[in-house]
């Protein structure tokens, strides 16, 4: 062999082997597991073919799951992407205290969002959390947002807009940076008013970064999700159990391990998917530039 | 200033206030005695003694230590693997050099945290659960970095790289010399990122551990505020502030370099 070749797997292999012991490797077992049983006791595991697969298509709660998934993609998303603009728009705009601005946004990003959740469950404290006592001032009546299956899934997704807007608004302002100001100026040259200029030119500048923030946001919403398992334990009756939760449970708290690997499956596929539209998006990308 | 102007920081201090008033909040229970922490008063006197209330009542100091070690460890093994990783892939020829570079990728596509129960598995058999580096293993070798890193080695100019060798340079002291001077900001950019994210990992280390000696902040604090035993918000606020204090304190220290090293991040 080469000395060169040589070189390079030598200093590959540590890497190599850590990569291959702890995503290569479990990635496929977790398929393997799939369709097999989880061993019990006496009875070990045995070859059970799509079982554990129709088992899934006829679980409500993994159903319930996906949509409160799909649900909690779709409000945190475009919140938090809106918001972000309208965050990096006013951070790069002629704004007095720019910095003090940029801090307050940013700053939850820092946080861990077990931190987070904690400083939103006391927000949310029914009777005497500050929302609470707000509602209070106006003679509104205290409520469990938390608590309420109707609402308790929106709680925790206003959680995780506070948290990411200010993330993705540092892409925004990278963004904004690279519109030649000449542009604008040969615009208001030409009469047009600001929402023309924000339309006509900001807008579709920024798409390529748009799209490549809406990407991460969405595998944000499958994945980060640790203020639940905080804030609400997947409750009030399933309402915020979410699929990466839902693997939790049944991986380590009903210690199916067969049917947890079934539902990894389906997470992995998601991620799949989502990191080829990734893809796609950043050769799509390089053609705008 | 335009009448544009001054609406746009009306709205822009509106939504900064709201934005940070449940940190704000958190802030003002934990230096305020439990009684002010159900009526907000802007006159109730102000109080230290949440942190150390907080701070005996679980064992913050050892879950200290033990992210500290945490962070340390794994961001350490990461640099290096993935130095040699990355110079590899920038700088040697060598057959299947493709298809080991996208294997690497895979890594930003099924993250280590996914792929709990198996990993879970792994670390039962390798005898490593309820210890910190059972929390750390999977992580170390970081496929971003070694994409990053790659990247930069990529711009070191070739005439350097040429010149060190004619000189009878080992590829050790080619790779210390003249290419991790060079990445400096890539390391530091990744450093900031690594030990956030790691500071900040919470369901894997839930998972692996089960006692206090490898339990990180994260899973100690959650346990600490779940349980229940008619803590005070105020002390569970000050346990809150003082488990995210560093990288808080780091971070407005250094606002521009996280700042960047975030957007690197992003940019993959």
């Amino acid at each position: 062999m080469r000395r060169e070749t040589i070189h390079a797997w030598l200093m590959l292999l540590p890497a190599l082997v850590v990569l291959a012991t702890f995503m290569h490797v479990p990635a496929v077992e977790t398929i393997i597991a799939s369709f097999w049983s989880t061993a019990r006791g006496a009875r070990p595991s045995h070859f059970v073919g799509l079982k554990n697969y129709e088992r899934m298509i006829a679980d409500p709660v993994f159903w319930q799951a996906m949509r409160n998934n799909l649900v909690y993609a779709l409000v945190t998303v475009p919140l938090s992407m809106g918001l972000a603009l309208v965050m990096a728009l006013l951070v790069q705009g002629r704004v007095a205290g720019r910095a003090f601005l940029r801090m307050a946004f940013f700053t939850p990003t820092v946080l861990p969002l077990i931190a987070v959740a904690n400083i939103w469950i006391f927000f949310y404290t029914p009777g005497f959390g500050l929302i609470d006592q707000i509602r209070g001032l106006f003679g509104l009546h205290a409520q469990n947002l938390l608590g309420t299956g109707s609402t308790a899934l929106y709680a925790v997704a206003a959680v995780a807009v506070w948290k990411e807007a200010g993330f993705f608004m540092i892409f925004y302002l990278a963004a904004l940076q690279t519109i030649p100001p000449t542009l604008i100026e040969a615009a208001r040259l030409e009469g047009a008013s600001r929402w023309q200029i924000f339309r006509r030119i900001t807008l579709p500048m920024i798409m390529p970064t748009t799209l490549f923030i809406s990407v991460n946001a969405v595998i944000d919403a499958v994945r980060l999700v640790d203020h639940i398992f905080q804030m609400t334990q997947g409750g009030p009756d399933n309402a915020t159990n979410i699929l990466f939760f839902y693997i939790y449970r049944v991986g380590f708290q009903f210690w199916d391990t067969a049917y947890a690997a079934t539902l990894t499956v389906v997470m992995i596929v998601i991620l799949s998917l989502l990191a080829l539209g990734q893809v796609v998006l950043i050769d799509r990308r390089v053609h705008y530039k | 200033m335009s009448l544009w102007d001054k609406l746009a920081t009306l709205g822009g201090w509106l939504l900064a206030i709201l934005w940070i008033a449940p940190l704000a909040y958190a802030v003002w229970t934990a230096f305020h005695p439990a009684a002010y922490e159900t009526h907000f008063d802007l006159l109730a006197p102000l109080t230290l003694e949440n942190f150390p209330a907080a701070w005996v009542q679980a064992p913050f100091a050892r879950y200290f230590l033990n992210t500290v070690i945490l962070v340390t460890v794994i961001l350490a093994v990461q640099l290096v693997l993935g130095t040699f990783a990355a110079f590899a892939f920038a700088r040697l020829r060598f057959p299947g050099k493709q298809v080991l570079f996208l294997l690497v990728l895979l890594q930003l596509m099924v993250m280590p945290d996914v792929l709990l129960v198996e990993n879970y598995r792994t670390m039962r058999i390798l005898g490593l659960t309820d210890s910190i580096v059972g929390i750390g293993l999977p992580y170390m070798a970081s496929a971003f970095f070694i994409f990053l890193l790659r990247q930069t080695f990529l711009q070191v100019p070739t005439e350097l790289d040429d010149a060190a060798r004619i000189e009878g340079a080992s590829l050790l002291t080619l790779i210390r010399r003249v290419y991790v001077p060079l990445a400096k900001p890539t390391y530091v950019a990744f450093g900031l990122i690594s030990v956030s994210a790691h500071w900040n990992n919470y369901v894997w280390p839930l998972i692996i551990t089960n006692s206090v000696s490898a339990r990180p902040l994260t899973v100690g604090l959650s346990i600490f505020s779940a349980s229940d035993s008619g803590v005070h918000w105020s002390v569970i606020n000050a346990a809150t502030l003082m488990t995210s204090g560093p990288l808080l304190v780091g971070f407005l220290l250094f606002q521009r370099a996280f700042v960047q090293s975030f957007m690197r991040a992003g940019i993959k």
